[in-house]
């Protein structure tokens, strides 16, 4: 455990670098889709999901009702099928279910707990059931409470605990046996900040221990943003868009957004004969994508010349918000 | 891995065998039945009657002791298949009381808690779910109705000698198998309701009312229609004529031939009514209650 993750530290506002994991092999396929379809009551909840997920930590994100927690469920084993099938670590969902939850975690939605336990009694069962031997059990379940943070409140009961630390005794029974992949359906639910960026920490380290794939739905961006390097957002049961994070990001780099002031129209068209593609946005604001053998010197000259300031200029990156609303608006992504 | 590590760390030890795992449910709701004072005390008295029963068969082999007390006990309470009747009569109304005591919370509480997708998400079936929660009662009424009964009928065999016992091996096996019929009922339906009724107290009350409302309603059709078929649906009455069966003591309540059920009839009763439970089970036992 030496390369292990340390103990939370104050959490960081931006998007962490993703260092590579020590021990999960990126390319290797976490989930495959294989034209997954469900029905409910002959209406048609997924629809031919189709894809490869390899991230290790992957966002699912989707309005509400596009079929996010469905398809968790599914992957899971609580909903069978109607056509198609998805594989898990290479495992078929519909005949291996029961060795593919050895190796899954889970944290639900809603509040799930036994309440009249105490905390380390509830995550040593939860332990249990998932094969751990009586003595293990507790063990792992001591530990993982010091770990997620209830250490000192572990031997009161579940029911009499606030919505934060219940938020974090279901990560810990989702973590207690070790699994290999974990579900982390709205995590931040109902989280005060502190307790949010809490959570997303200790996800961020799961992350990074490289020891577990993290699979997390959320409706908030931000958090998705914070802890994922791949998003899949799901659109009225379909793949609207499946995409790495960082690749979006850096596919963007020339993509810049300007503040002008002056008499900009000389400048815009000065700027369009060098082969670069504009709109302008606001009075003052344009957005360009630089050519290649373009530079942002060649801005400055040209913005000289034409007696033009610029008072800002910024590297417009992709964020999530944007790929999200793209994908709400209509475009069916790939994979 | 000491607590002072705080880190992410995946399991590497030894895992427990598959078919033991139902075994953990029991095991954890033990520690919470026991807590209960009450049912501490309840559970002793089970076993007054278990020993007053053993007294009863030491003393009818022991001349010395019945001359001191100036008793015939083998007049007044002969040991014979109506002595364990009575045994396994008082026993399974203990049992059917500790049920009530016991059953309404096992699923019910799991519902209300929404904790049933916590044991399904593990490699942990429905079927094992259920079995777990089920043999929380099995174990617990098998201590006060078979374990003990048989314990009475070998120390009876074995004061007596093989005669009784050749003649009366099918007492043993009554004991046995009318146990079994008890516990497996009286668990299914338990789990049934609780799994259906997520107040405790209704729940409770609803488990009394099937057995109360379902006698009423067999006597009530079989009086209107001069039938026997009311019966059919009487749980009390499947019970006494499978019994009866057992004990090859045909129709002991000395009802009138037109209304007694054949026992062939109420075993068949006894499976629909067990299957009936599995399918309600199957229905209400689910991670997630799909709204269609």
């Amino acid at each position: 455990m030496d390369n292990a993750l340390k103990k939370p530290s104050e959490p960081t506002a931006s998007v962490a670098v993703l260092p590579k994991p020590p021990e999960l092999v990126p390319a290797a396929s976490v989930i495959q889709l294989d034209g997954l379809s469900v029905t409910f009551g002959g209406r048609p909840i997924l629809r031919e999901l189709r894809g490869e997920l390899r991230g290790r930590a992957i966002g699912l994100l989707g309005p509400n009702g596009a079929g996010k927690t469905t398809l968790i469920h599914t992957l899971l084993g609580f909903h069978s099928p109607s056509f198609g099938t998805a594989h898990i670590f290479g495992r078929d969902i519909r005949s291996e279910a029961k060795q593919i939850r050895t190796q899954i975690g889970y944290m639900p939605e809603r509040d799930s707990f036994i309440a009249n336990m105490s905390c380390v009694h509830f995550v040593r069962l939860m332990a249990e059931l998932s094969g751990l031997p009586a003595e293990a059990a507790l063990e792992r379940a001591h530990e993982v409470l010091f770990y997620v943070g209830l250490g000192e409140a572990r031997y009161r009961k579940v029911g009499t605990y606030s919505l934060g630390m219940k938020q974090l005794a279901k990560l810990a029974q989702a973590v207690v046996h070790g699994p290999r992949l974990i579900f982390l359906d709205e995590p931040t639910n109902g989280l005060d900040p502190p307790a949010r960026q809490r959570m997303l920490e200790l996800i961020r380290q799961i992350r990074d221990s490289g020891k577990a794939h993290i699979v997390l739905s959320s409706h908030l961006l931000r958090d998705v943003e914070e802890c994922c390097e791949e998003i899949l957002i799901v659109k009225q049961g379909r793949i609207a868009v499946y995409c790495n994070l960082e690749e979006e990001r850096k596919a963007n780099l020339k993509f810049l957004e300007i503040e002008t002031r002056g008499d900009r129209e000389p400048f815009v068209e000065a700027v369009a004969a060098l082969g670069c593609e504009y709109a302008l946005t606001t009075e003052y604001r344009l957005k360009l994508v630089l050519q290649n053998g373009v530079e942002i010197r060649d801005l400055y000259r040209i913005a000289g010349e034409h007696n033009v300031q610029i008072r800002r200029l910024n590297f417009k990156r992709d964020s999530l918000e944007d790929i999200f609303l793209k994908a709400m608006e209509g475009g069916n992504g790939s994979l | 891995m000491a607590v002072y590590e705080h880190t992410y760390k995946p399991y590497a030890g030894p895992l427990t065998t598959e078919w033991s795992r139902f075994l953990v449910i029991p095991r954890h709701a033990f520690r919470d039945v026991y807590r209960s004072k009450f049912f501490i005390a309840f559970f002793a008295l089970c076993f007054v009657c278990p020993l007053i029963m053993a007294i009863l068969i030491y003393l009818h082999h022991n001349l010395t002791a019945m001359a001191v007390f100036q008793v015939n006990l083998r007049d007044l309470a002969p040991i014979n298949a109506f002595f364990f009747r009575v045994f396994m009569g008082i026993q399974t109304s203990l049992a059917f009381l500790l049920t009530v005591l016991i059953g309404p919370p096992l699923i019910s509480r799991d519902l209300a808690n929404n904790a049933l997708p916590l044991y399904l998400c593990r490699p942990f079936s429905r079927a094992e779910y259920v079995f777990g929660k089920m043999s929380v009662l099995l174990i617990l009424i098998s201590t006060i109705t078979w374990i003990p009964g048989e314990l009475l009928f070998f120390f009876q065999c074995y004061l007596d000698g093989t005669g009784w016992a050749a003649s009366n091996l099918y007492v043993g096996g009554g004991i046995f198998i009318l146990s079994w019929v008890w516990i497996i009922l009286l668990a299914l339906l338990s789990v049934t309701i609780s799994a259906w009724v997520k107040w405790r107290i209704a729940a409770s009350a609803a488990f009394f009312g099937l057995f109360i409302i379902s006698n009423a309603i067999g006597f009530m059709v079989n009086g209107v229609l001069q039938t026997r078929w009311g019966h059919f649906f009487n749980l009390f009455w499947v019970l006494r004529t499978i019994e009866d069966g057992l004990f090859r003591e045909p129709n002991s309540a000395g009802l009138p031939a037109w209304m007694v059920l054949s026992t062939s009839a109420a075993w068949l009763s006894f499976g629909l009514f067990c299957a009936a439970c599995l399918f309600l089970l199957t229905r209400k036992v689910r991670a997630y209650e799909v709204v269609r």
